[in-house]
Protein backbone atom coordinates (compact mmCIF):
# COMPACT_ATOMS: atom_id res chain seq x y z
CA UNK A 1 0.00 0.00 0.00
CA UNK A 2 1.11 3.69 -0.64
CA UNK A 3 0.20 7.08 0.27
CA UNK A 4 0.64 9.00 2.66
CA UNK A 5 -2.70 8.18 5.77
CA UNK A 6 -5.68 10.22 6.31
CA UNK A 7 -7.55 8.26 8.41
CA UNK A 8 -6.54 5.77 10.07
CA UNK A 9 -9.01 2.94 12.00
CA UNK A 10 -8.11 1.09 15.38
CA UNK A 11 -10.00 -1.38 16.42
CA UNK A 12 -13.31 0.07 16.12
CA UNK A 13 -16.52 -1.47 17.10
CA UNK A 14 -20.21 -0.50 17.29
CA UNK A 15 -23.09 -1.76 18.90
CA UNK A 16 -26.45 -0.85 17.84
CA UNK A 17 -28.27 -1.85 21.43
CA UNK A 18 -27.22 -5.60 21.31
CA UNK A 19 -26.29 -5.84 18.10
CA UNK A 20 -22.45 -6.10 17.11
CA UNK A 21 -22.68 -4.32 13.57
CA UNK A 22 -18.91 -3.46 13.08
CA UNK A 23 -16.59 -5.75 14.59
CA UNK A 24 -12.88 -4.72 15.12
CA UNK A 25 -12.33 -3.22 12.06
CA UNK A 26 -8.53 -1.67 11.65
CA UNK A 27 -7.93 -0.18 8.07
CA UNK A 28 -6.07 2.85 6.69
CA UNK A 29 -7.70 5.32 4.25
CA UNK A 30 -4.72 6.79 2.42
CA UNK A 31 -5.40 10.77 0.81
CA UNK A 32 -6.53 11.50 -2.07
CA UNK A 33 -7.08 8.29 -3.28
CA UNK A 34 -10.72 6.95 -3.69
CA UNK A 35 -11.50 3.79 -1.48
CA UNK A 36 -14.56 1.78 -1.99
CA UNK A 37 -16.74 -0.21 0.32
CA UNK A 38 -18.67 -3.28 -0.76
CA UNK A 39 -20.72 -5.92 0.49
CA UNK A 40 -23.80 -7.40 0.50
CA UNK A 41 -27.04 -5.28 2.24
CA UNK A 42 -26.71 -4.77 5.84
CA UNK A 43 -22.94 -5.87 6.22
CA UNK A 44 -22.08 -2.75 8.01
CA UNK A 45 -20.19 -0.72 5.35
CA UNK A 46 -22.86 2.25 5.37
CA UNK A 47 -22.63 2.10 9.14
CA UNK A 48 -18.63 2.04 9.26
CA UNK A 49 -18.98 5.18 6.46
CA UNK A 50 -20.96 7.26 8.79
CA UNK A 51 -18.58 6.78 11.56
CA UNK A 52 -15.95 8.46 10.26
CA UNK A 53 -18.00 11.74 10.17
CA UNK A 54 -19.73 11.08 13.33
CA UNK A 55 -23.43 10.82 11.44
CA UNK A 56 -23.73 8.35 13.62
CA UNK A 57 -24.54 10.13 16.56
CA UNK A 58 -27.91 10.97 15.73
CA UNK A 59 -29.27 7.14 15.94
CA UNK A 60 -30.30 6.37 19.32
CA UNK A 61 -28.19 3.59 21.33
CA UNK A 62 -25.39 3.10 19.29
CA UNK A 63 -22.21 2.37 21.21
CA UNK A 64 -18.64 2.82 19.47
CA UNK A 65 -15.54 1.78 20.72
CA UNK A 66 -11.94 1.84 19.35
CA UNK A 67 -10.22 4.90 17.36
CA UNK A 68 -10.85 6.83 14.57
CA UNK A 69 -7.75 9.21 13.83
CA UNK A 70 -8.47 12.10 10.68
CA UNK A 71 -4.59 13.81 10.25
CA UNK A 72 -3.38 11.98 13.36
CA UNK A 73 -6.11 13.19 15.49
CA UNK A 74 -9.18 11.03 17.70
CA UNK A 75 -12.50 11.91 15.73
CA UNK A 76 -14.31 10.73 18.73
CA UNK A 77 -12.13 12.90 21.23
CA UNK A 78 -14.90 14.47 23.58
CA UNK A 79 -13.41 17.98 23.29
CA UNK A 80 -14.41 17.53 19.44
CA UNK A 81 -16.65 19.27 17.70
CA UNK A 82 -19.06 17.76 15.69
CA UNK A 83 -19.54 21.25 12.97
CA UNK A 84 -15.55 21.14 12.77
CA UNK A 85 -15.62 17.60 12.04
CA UNK A 86 -17.83 17.99 9.28
CA UNK A 87 -16.34 20.67 7.41
CA UNK A 88 -13.18 18.60 7.06
CA UNK A 89 -15.44 15.14 6.14
CA UNK A 90 -17.75 15.72 3.49
CA UNK A 91 -20.93 13.72 3.09
CA UNK A 92 -23.01 13.18 0.24
CA UNK A 93 -25.85 10.64 0.10
CA UNK A 94 -27.78 7.39 -1.84
CA UNK A 95 -30.90 9.46 -2.46
CA UNK A 96 -29.94 13.12 -4.19
CA UNK A 97 -31.51 15.59 -1.55
CA UNK A 98 -31.43 19.21 -2.03
CA UNK A 99 -32.80 21.66 -0.15
CA UNK A 100 -35.51 22.60 -1.11
CA UNK A 101 -34.35 25.99 -2.32
CA UNK A 102 -32.96 27.69 -4.70
CA UNK A 103 -29.82 26.13 -6.35
CA UNK A 104 -27.39 29.69 -5.12
CA UNK A 105 -29.08 28.20 -1.47
CA UNK A 106 -28.20 24.98 -1.32
CA UNK A 107 -24.76 25.83 -1.90
CA UNK A 108 -23.95 28.50 0.21
CA UNK A 109 -25.68 26.21 3.33
CA UNK A 110 -23.06 24.77 4.76
CA UNK A 111 -20.44 28.37 4.05
CA UNK A 112 -23.34 30.05 5.83
CA UNK A 113 -23.23 27.41 8.87
CA UNK A 114 -19.68 28.07 8.72
CA UNK A 115 -20.28 31.90 9.66
CA UNK A 116 -19.80 33.37 6.21
CA UNK A 117 -21.67 36.11 5.37
CA UNK A 118 -20.14 38.22 2.95
CA UNK A 119 -22.44 37.99 -0.38
CA UNK A 120 -19.10 38.32 -2.68
CA UNK A 121 -16.89 35.50 -0.81
CA UNK A 122 -20.95 33.25 -1.42
CA UNK A 123 -20.74 33.94 -5.11
CA UNK A 124 -17.15 33.22 -5.73
CA UNK A 125 -17.44 29.83 -3.02
CA UNK A 126 -21.23 28.58 -5.14
CA UNK A 127 -19.38 29.38 -8.43
CA UNK A 128 -16.16 27.15 -7.88
CA UNK A 129 -18.06 24.20 -6.03
CA UNK A 130 -20.69 24.08 -9.04
CA UNK A 131 -17.35 24.05 -11.44
CA UNK A 132 -15.73 21.43 -9.10
CA UNK A 133 -18.75 19.21 -9.29
CA UNK A 134 -18.98 19.77 -13.12
CA UNK A 135 -22.29 20.99 -13.13
CA UNK A 136 -21.79 24.84 -13.64
CA UNK A 137 -22.56 25.11 -16.99
CA UNK A 138 -25.46 23.57 -16.91
CA UNK A 139 -27.32 25.83 -13.84
CA UNK A 140 -25.15 29.21 -13.90
CA UNK A 141 -28.16 31.00 -15.68
CA UNK A 142 -30.46 29.41 -13.28
CA UNK A 143 -28.81 30.00 -9.78
CA UNK A 144 -31.66 31.63 -8.31
CA UNK A 145 -34.28 28.89 -9.32
CA UNK A 146 -35.40 25.98 -7.05
CA UNK A 147 -32.99 22.77 -7.23
CA UNK A 148 -35.82 20.41 -7.09
CA UNK A 149 -36.64 21.42 -10.46
CA UNK A 150 -33.19 19.75 -11.64
CA UNK A 151 -33.28 15.98 -12.92
CA UNK A 152 -31.94 13.31 -10.55
CA UNK A 153 -28.51 13.21 -11.84
CA UNK A 154 -27.76 17.00 -11.86
CA UNK A 155 -29.50 16.90 -8.24
CA UNK A 156 -27.02 14.37 -7.14
CA UNK A 157 -23.76 17.14 -8.67
CA UNK A 158 -25.87 19.60 -6.59
CA UNK A 159 -25.27 17.65 -3.64
CA UNK A 160 -21.78 16.95 -4.27
CA UNK A 161 -21.04 20.67 -4.83
CA UNK A 162 -22.64 21.50 -1.50
CA UNK A 163 -21.09 18.81 0.40
CA UNK A 164 -17.72 20.49 -1.31
CA UNK A 165 -18.59 24.33 -0.50
CA UNK A 166 -17.33 24.04 2.68
CA UNK A 167 -13.95 22.97 1.46
CA UNK A 168 -13.75 19.69 3.41
CA UNK A 169 -10.39 17.33 2.19
CA UNK A 170 -12.23 14.15 2.91
CA UNK A 171 -15.72 12.78 0.94
CA UNK A 172 -17.86 10.30 1.64
CA UNK A 173 -20.54 8.98 -0.50
CA UNK A 174 -23.10 6.28 0.05
CA UNK A 175 -24.21 4.68 -3.15
CA UNK A 176 -24.16 8.27 -4.72
CA UNK A 177 -25.78 6.49 -8.40
CA UNK A 178 -27.68 3.99 -7.18
CA UNK A 179 -30.71 5.95 -7.53
CA UNK A 180 -29.53 7.54 -10.78
CA UNK A 181 -29.44 6.50 -14.22
CA UNK A 182 -26.20 5.27 -16.23
CA UNK A 183 -25.48 8.24 -18.23
CA UNK A 184 -25.92 10.13 -14.51
CA UNK A 185 -24.11 7.74 -13.20
CA UNK A 186 -20.94 7.61 -15.20
CA UNK A 187 -20.96 11.80 -15.33
CA UNK A 188 -20.56 11.23 -11.40
CA UNK A 189 -18.11 8.28 -12.17
CA UNK A 190 -15.69 10.82 -14.34
CA UNK A 191 -16.34 13.33 -11.56
CA UNK A 192 -14.87 11.64 -9.17
CA UNK A 193 -11.99 10.96 -10.72
CA UNK A 194 -11.50 14.81 -11.32
CA UNK A 195 -11.86 15.15 -7.23
CA UNK A 196 -9.46 12.57 -5.91
CA UNK A 197 -6.87 14.90 -7.12
CA UNK A 198 -7.64 17.00 -4.44
CA UNK A 199 -10.19 15.05 -2.01
CA UNK A 200 -9.77 11.63 0.01
CA UNK A 201 -12.89 10.15 -1.51
CA UNK A 202 -14.53 6.68 0.88
CA UNK A 203 -17.27 5.39 -1.52
CA UNK A 204 -20.15 2.70 -0.24
CA UNK A 205 -21.42 1.03 -3.70
CA UNK A 206 -23.21 -1.95 -4.32
CA UNK A 207 -21.95 -1.76 -7.83
CA UNK A 208 -18.77 -4.24 -8.05
CA UNK A 209 -18.21 -2.84 -11.49
CA UNK A 210 -18.10 0.67 -10.43
CA UNK A 211 -15.82 -0.22 -7.21
CA UNK A 212 -13.49 -1.39 -10.06
CA UNK A 213 -13.89 1.46 -12.24
CA UNK A 214 -13.14 4.34 -10.08
CA UNK A 215 -11.50 2.48 -6.71
CA UNK A 216 -7.91 2.41 -5.82
CA UNK A 217 -8.39 0.39 -2.85
CA UNK A 218 -11.43 -2.00 -1.58
CA UNK A 219 -12.64 -2.71 1.51
CA UNK A 220 -14.96 -5.92 1.17
CA UNK A 221 -17.46 -5.87 4.58
CA UNK A 222 -19.81 -8.65 5.72
CA UNK A 223 -21.94 -9.08 8.35
CA UNK A 224 -19.81 -6.73 10.49
CA UNK A 225 -16.60 -7.93 9.40
CA UNK A 226 -13.99 -6.13 7.64
CA UNK A 227 -13.11 -9.32 5.66
CA UNK A 228 -10.27 -8.12 2.94
CA UNK A 229 -8.48 -4.50 2.14
CA UNK A 230 -6.20 -4.67 -0.85
CA UNK A 231 -5.93 -2.39 -4.03
CA UNK A 232 -9.03 -3.09 -5.96
CA UNK A 233 -7.27 -4.63 -8.51
CA UNK A 234 -5.58 -7.12 -6.51
CA UNK A 235 -8.82 -7.84 -5.14
CA UNK A 236 -10.66 -8.24 -7.72
CA UNK A 237 -8.04 -10.40 -9.66
CA UNK A 238 -6.61 -12.78 -6.57
CA UNK A 239 -8.67 -12.26 -3.36
CA UNK A 240 -7.14 -13.59 -0.80
CA UNK A 241 -10.44 -14.88 0.93
CA UNK A 242 -12.75 -17.71 0.26
CA UNK A 243 -15.65 -15.10 1.10
CA UNK A 244 -14.48 -12.57 -1.07
CA UNK A 245 -13.79 -14.62 -3.60
CA UNK A 246 -17.32 -15.76 -3.65
CA UNK A 247 -18.97 -12.59 -3.55
CA UNK A 248 -17.08 -11.34 -6.39
CA UNK A 249 -18.37 -13.93 -8.50
CA UNK A 250 -21.53 -13.29 -7.89
CA UNK A 251 -22.54 -16.67 -5.10
CA UNK A 252 -23.95 -14.11 -3.11
CA UNK A 253 -25.24 -10.82 -2.48
CA UNK B 1 -83.83 -12.76 -12.91
CA UNK B 2 -80.99 -12.78 -10.45
CA UNK B 3 -78.97 -10.02 -12.99
CA UNK B 4 -81.72 -7.67 -12.93
CA UNK B 5 -82.28 -7.43 -9.78
CA UNK B 6 -78.60 -7.14 -8.70
CA UNK B 7 -79.05 -4.13 -11.35
CA UNK B 8 -81.92 -2.62 -9.67
CA UNK B 9 -79.96 -2.72 -6.05
CA UNK B 10 -77.22 -0.81 -7.84
CA UNK B 11 -79.46 1.91 -9.36
CA UNK B 12 -80.78 2.28 -6.35
CA UNK B 13 -78.12 2.21 -3.87
CA UNK B 14 -76.55 4.91 -6.64
CA UNK B 15 -80.21 7.23 -6.48
CA UNK B 16 -79.42 7.20 -1.86
CA UNK B 17 -76.09 8.14 -1.94
CA UNK B 18 -76.52 10.97 -4.75
CA UNK B 19 -79.69 11.96 -2.56
CA UNK B 20 -77.43 12.15 0.40
CA UNK B 21 -74.84 14.24 -1.34
CA UNK B 22 -77.52 16.46 -2.69
CA UNK B 23 -79.00 16.94 0.51
CA UNK B 24 -76.29 17.73 2.27
CA UNK B 25 -75.46 20.66 -0.22
CA UNK B 26 -79.23 21.72 0.16
CA UNK B 27 -78.67 21.94 3.68
CA UNK B 28 -75.92 24.39 3.39
CA UNK B 29 -77.73 26.38 0.52
CA UNK B 30 -80.88 26.64 2.74
CA UNK B 31 -78.66 27.98 5.77
CA UNK B 32 -77.09 30.59 3.71
CA UNK B 33 -80.04 31.54 1.67
CA UNK B 34 -81.95 32.40 4.93
CA UNK B 35 -79.19 34.12 6.78
CA UNK B 36 -78.28 36.48 3.40
CA UNK B 37 -82.09 36.89 2.92
CA UNK B 38 -82.46 38.01 6.27
CA UNK B 39 -79.25 39.73 7.04
CA UNK B 40 -78.23 41.50 4.35
CA UNK B 41 -80.70 44.34 4.68
CA UNK B 42 -78.49 45.66 8.25
CA UNK B 43 -75.47 45.30 6.65
CA UNK B 44 -74.13 48.82 5.34
CA UNK B 45 -71.36 50.80 5.74
CA UNK B 46 -72.69 52.40 8.66
CA UNK B 47 -73.27 49.11 9.94
CA UNK B 48 -69.70 48.18 9.90
CA UNK B 49 -67.93 51.70 11.46
CA UNK B 50 -70.45 52.63 14.30
CA UNK B 51 -71.34 51.47 17.64
CA UNK B 52 -74.78 51.23 18.76
CA UNK B 53 -75.52 54.16 20.75
CA UNK B 54 -79.14 55.50 21.15
CA UNK B 55 -78.08 58.47 21.66
CA UNK B 56 -76.30 58.98 18.38
CA UNK B 57 -79.48 56.64 16.66
CA UNK B 58 -76.58 54.32 15.09
CA UNK B 59 -76.84 50.55 14.93
CA UNK B 60 -73.16 49.24 14.35
CA UNK B 61 -70.72 46.36 15.27
CA UNK B 62 -67.39 47.86 14.92
CA UNK B 63 -66.32 47.74 18.42
CA UNK B 64 -67.23 43.92 18.18
CA UNK B 65 -65.20 43.60 15.10
CA UNK B 66 -62.11 45.34 16.79
CA UNK B 67 -62.38 42.87 19.91
CA UNK B 68 -62.54 39.87 17.68
CA UNK B 69 -59.64 40.82 15.71
CA UNK B 70 -57.74 41.60 19.43
CA UNK B 71 -58.37 38.35 20.76
CA UNK B 72 -57.24 36.66 17.41
CA UNK B 73 -53.92 39.18 17.44
CA UNK B 74 -53.52 38.03 21.37
CA UNK B 75 -54.66 34.64 21.31
CA UNK B 76 -52.55 33.26 18.39
CA UNK B 77 -49.72 35.04 19.60
CA UNK B 78 -49.57 33.15 22.42
CA UNK B 79 -50.62 29.88 20.90
CA UNK B 80 -48.52 29.88 17.70
CA UNK B 81 -44.88 29.93 19.09
CA UNK B 82 -45.90 27.35 22.08
CA UNK B 83 -47.54 24.99 19.81
CA UNK B 84 -45.09 25.24 17.24
CA UNK B 85 -42.06 24.81 19.59
CA UNK B 86 -44.35 21.82 21.53
CA UNK B 87 -44.37 19.79 18.06
CA UNK B 88 -40.60 20.28 17.25
CA UNK B 89 -40.34 19.21 20.41
CA UNK B 90 -42.09 16.19 20.10
CA UNK B 91 -40.89 15.51 16.92
CA UNK B 92 -37.14 16.12 17.01
CA UNK B 93 -35.86 15.91 20.58
CA UNK B 94 -38.12 13.48 22.30
CA UNK B 95 -37.82 10.59 20.51
CA UNK B 96 -40.15 7.73 20.69
CA UNK B 97 -40.64 7.20 24.56
CA UNK B 98 -43.28 6.40 27.07
CA UNK B 99 -43.79 10.21 28.02
CA UNK B 100 -44.66 11.56 23.83
CA UNK B 101 -47.31 8.84 23.62
CA UNK B 102 -48.52 10.39 26.37
CA UNK B 103 -48.51 13.69 25.40
CA UNK B 104 -49.80 13.08 22.40
CA UNK B 105 -52.39 11.65 24.09
CA UNK B 106 -53.14 14.93 26.06
CA UNK B 107 -52.87 16.81 23.46
CA UNK B 108 -55.76 15.12 21.68
CA UNK B 109 -57.83 14.94 24.66
CA UNK B 110 -57.51 18.79 24.71
CA UNK B 111 -58.57 19.11 21.25
CA UNK B 112 -62.09 17.54 22.67
CA UNK B 113 -62.66 19.14 25.42
CA UNK B 114 -66.14 21.52 25.21
CA UNK B 115 -65.35 24.58 24.75
CA UNK B 116 -67.11 26.13 27.68
CA UNK B 117 -65.05 23.83 29.65
CA UNK B 118 -62.06 26.09 29.05
CA UNK B 119 -63.88 29.03 29.69
CA UNK B 120 -65.07 27.45 33.00
CA UNK B 121 -61.55 27.45 34.28
CA UNK B 122 -60.05 30.62 32.09
CA UNK B 123 -63.03 32.30 34.08
CA UNK B 124 -61.92 30.84 37.58
CA UNK B 125 -57.98 30.72 36.84
CA UNK B 126 -57.25 33.74 34.77
CA UNK B 127 -59.86 35.93 35.58
CA UNK B 128 -60.42 35.06 39.71
CA UNK B 129 -57.21 33.87 40.59
CA UNK B 130 -54.72 35.74 38.57
CA UNK B 131 -57.02 39.19 38.93
CA UNK B 132 -57.30 39.41 34.96
CA UNK B 133 -61.35 40.08 35.49
CA UNK B 134 -63.39 39.93 32.31
CA UNK B 135 -60.97 41.27 29.93
CA UNK B 136 -59.87 40.23 26.48
CA UNK B 137 -56.87 39.86 27.86
CA UNK B 138 -58.37 36.72 29.72
CA UNK B 139 -60.75 35.75 26.78
CA UNK B 140 -56.90 35.55 24.45
CA UNK B 141 -55.76 32.99 27.50
CA UNK B 142 -58.44 30.99 27.66
CA UNK B 143 -58.86 30.31 23.64
CA UNK B 144 -55.47 29.82 23.07
CA UNK B 145 -55.68 26.85 25.63
CA UNK B 146 -58.36 25.60 23.35
CA UNK B 147 -56.57 26.27 19.64
CA UNK B 148 -52.91 25.11 21.13
CA UNK B 149 -53.86 21.38 19.76
CA UNK B 150 -54.57 22.62 16.45
CA UNK B 151 -51.57 24.04 15.89
CA UNK B 152 -49.06 21.25 17.96
CA UNK B 153 -51.19 18.68 15.57
CA UNK B 154 -51.14 20.18 12.15
CA UNK B 155 -47.43 21.63 12.57
CA UNK B 156 -46.20 17.57 14.18
CA UNK B 157 -47.83 15.91 10.56
CA UNK B 158 -46.06 18.84 8.53
CA UNK B 159 -42.54 17.94 10.62
CA UNK B 160 -43.19 14.48 9.90
CA UNK B 161 -43.44 14.73 5.63
CA UNK B 162 -40.26 16.46 6.26
CA UNK B 163 -37.60 13.95 4.15
CA UNK B 164 -35.39 12.43 6.97
CA UNK B 165 -32.68 13.14 3.88
CA UNK B 166 -33.19 17.13 4.42
CA UNK B 167 -31.91 16.75 8.14
CA UNK B 168 -29.07 14.50 7.82
CA UNK B 169 -27.95 16.88 4.79
CA UNK B 170 -28.26 19.36 6.93
CA UNK B 171 -26.26 17.72 9.91
CA UNK B 172 -24.07 16.47 7.51
CA UNK B 173 -23.33 19.93 6.66
CA UNK B 174 -22.01 20.59 9.79
CA UNK B 175 -25.16 22.53 10.70
CA UNK B 176 -26.23 21.84 14.59
CA UNK B 177 -29.78 20.62 15.17
CA UNK B 178 -30.97 24.24 16.11
CA UNK B 179 -29.74 25.77 12.75
CA UNK B 180 -31.11 22.75 11.21
CA UNK B 181 -34.57 23.52 12.64
CA UNK B 182 -34.67 26.73 11.86
CA UNK B 183 -33.43 26.66 8.40
CA UNK B 184 -34.59 23.52 6.68
CA UNK B 185 -38.04 21.92 9.08
CA UNK B 186 -39.50 25.25 10.36
CA UNK B 187 -39.42 26.47 6.59
CA UNK B 188 -40.37 23.39 5.08
CA UNK B 189 -43.62 22.62 7.87
CA UNK B 190 -44.69 26.47 7.06
CA UNK B 191 -47.81 25.41 4.95
CA UNK B 192 -48.69 22.94 8.07
CA UNK B 193 -47.91 25.79 10.29
CA UNK B 194 -49.79 28.21 8.54
CA UNK B 195 -53.10 25.55 8.01
CA UNK B 196 -52.91 25.14 11.62
CA UNK B 197 -52.89 28.86 12.57
CA UNK B 198 -55.84 29.75 9.78
CA UNK B 199 -57.40 26.33 11.55
CA UNK B 200 -57.38 28.17 14.90
CA UNK B 201 -58.56 31.53 13.98
CA UNK B 202 -61.53 30.10 12.43
CA UNK B 203 -62.51 28.30 15.54
CA UNK B 204 -61.42 31.64 17.45
CA UNK B 205 -64.63 33.76 15.28
CA UNK B 206 -66.89 31.05 15.81
CA UNK B 207 -66.45 30.85 19.47
CA UNK B 208 -68.82 31.90 22.02
CA UNK B 209 -69.37 29.87 24.91
CA UNK B 210 -65.45 30.10 26.41
CA UNK B 211 -65.63 33.40 26.00
CA UNK B 212 -68.94 34.51 27.56
CA UNK B 213 -67.35 33.50 30.72
CA UNK B 214 -64.23 35.11 29.86
CA UNK B 215 -63.63 38.05 27.76
CA UNK B 216 -67.32 39.95 28.36
CA UNK B 217 -69.53 41.98 26.03
CA UNK B 218 -68.37 45.26 25.80
CA UNK B 219 -68.88 46.58 22.71
CA UNK B 220 -67.64 50.37 22.76
CA UNK B 221 -64.48 51.80 20.72
CA UNK B 222 -61.36 53.60 21.88
CA UNK B 223 -61.75 57.06 22.13
CA UNK B 224 -57.93 57.10 20.94
CA UNK B 225 -55.74 54.75 18.41
CA UNK B 226 -53.54 54.09 21.09
CA UNK B 227 -56.56 52.99 23.63
CA UNK B 228 -56.65 49.96 21.17
CA UNK B 229 -53.65 48.30 23.33
CA UNK B 230 -55.47 49.48 26.60
CA UNK B 231 -58.70 47.48 25.20
CA UNK B 232 -56.91 44.04 25.86
CA UNK B 233 -57.03 44.47 29.59
CA UNK B 234 -60.84 45.66 29.19
CA UNK B 235 -63.77 43.76 28.72
CA UNK B 236 -64.68 43.11 25.00
CA UNK B 237 -67.80 41.23 23.35
CA UNK B 238 -66.55 39.63 19.66
CA UNK B 239 -69.17 39.58 16.51
CA UNK B 240 -70.60 36.12 17.88
CA UNK B 241 -70.93 37.38 21.44
CA UNK B 242 -73.04 40.37 20.20
CA UNK B 243 -74.52 37.83 18.28
CA UNK B 244 -76.00 35.77 21.01
CA UNK B 245 -76.78 39.09 22.98
CA UNK B 246 -79.17 40.55 19.96
CA UNK B 247 -80.84 37.03 19.14
CA UNK B 248 -81.58 36.85 23.22
CA UNK B 249 -81.73 39.54 25.55
CA UNK B 250 -81.68 42.05 23.04
CA UNK B 251 -84.13 40.55 20.60
CA UNK B 252 -82.92 42.57 17.57
CA UNK B 253 -82.58 40.05 15.12
CA UNK B 254 -81.66 42.67 12.45
CA UNK B 255 -78.09 43.14 14.19
CA UNK B 256 -77.51 38.84 14.92
CA UNK B 257 -78.88 38.34 11.35
CA UNK B 258 -76.70 41.05 9.88
CA UNK B 259 -73.45 39.53 12.25
CA UNK B 260 -74.25 36.21 10.80
CA UNK B 261 -73.69 37.89 6.81
CA UNK B 262 -70.51 39.37 8.32
CA UNK B 263 -69.51 36.29 9.97
CA UNK B 264 -69.94 34.49 6.73
CA UNK B 265 -68.10 36.35 4.77
CA UNK B 266 -64.93 35.91 6.88
CA UNK B 267 -65.18 32.50 7.17
CA UNK B 268 -65.12 32.22 3.07
CA UNK B 269 -62.81 34.54 3.02
CA UNK B 270 -60.39 32.70 5.64
CA UNK B 271 -60.39 29.49 3.52
CA UNK B 272 -59.83 31.54 0.16
CA UNK B 273 -56.53 32.48 2.28
CA UNK B 274 -55.66 29.35 3.69
CA UNK B 275 -56.22 28.08 0.24
CA UNK B 276 -53.62 30.28 -1.39
CA UNK B 277 -51.41 30.30 1.58
CA UNK B 278 -50.74 26.34 1.26
CA UNK B 279 -49.98 27.10 -2.69
CA UNK B 280 -48.11 29.75 -1.85
CA UNK B 281 -45.87 28.41 0.44
CA UNK B 282 -45.62 24.93 -0.26
CA UNK B 283 -41.41 24.18 -0.95
CA UNK B 284 -41.67 23.53 -5.30
CA UNK B 285 -43.88 26.71 -5.29
CA UNK B 286 -46.07 24.84 -7.74
CA UNK B 287 -48.67 23.85 -5.01
CA UNK B 288 -49.74 20.00 -4.24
Amino acid sequence: MSGTVKISVRDLNLYYGENHALKNINMDICEREITALIGPSGCGKSTFLKTLNRMNDLVENVRITGQICLDGQDIYDKKLDTTVLREKVGMVFQQPNPFPMSIYDNIAYGPRVHGIRDRRVLDGIVEESLKGAAIWDEVKDRLKTSALGLSGGQQQRICIARALAVKPSVLLMDEPTSALDPVSTSKIEDLMEELKKQYTIVIVTHNMQQALRVSDKTAFFLVGDMVEYADTKTLFSYPQDKRTESYITGRFG
Amino acid sequence: MILGKRKIKDLLAQILIYLCAAFSVAVLLLILCFVVKRGVKSVNWSFLTTVTSVRKQTVGIAGNILNTVLIILVSMLIATPIGVGAAIFLNEYAGKGKTVRIIEFTTEVLAGIPSIIFGLFGMLFFGETLGMGYTILTGSLTLSMMVLPLITRNTQEALKTVPDGYRSASIGLGAGKWYMIRTILIPSAMPGILTGVILSIGRIIGESAALLLTAGSAKHLPKTFLGIFDKIFQSGGTLTIQLYLSATSEGDFDTAFGIAVVLLIIVFLMNVLAKTLARKMSPTGKGR
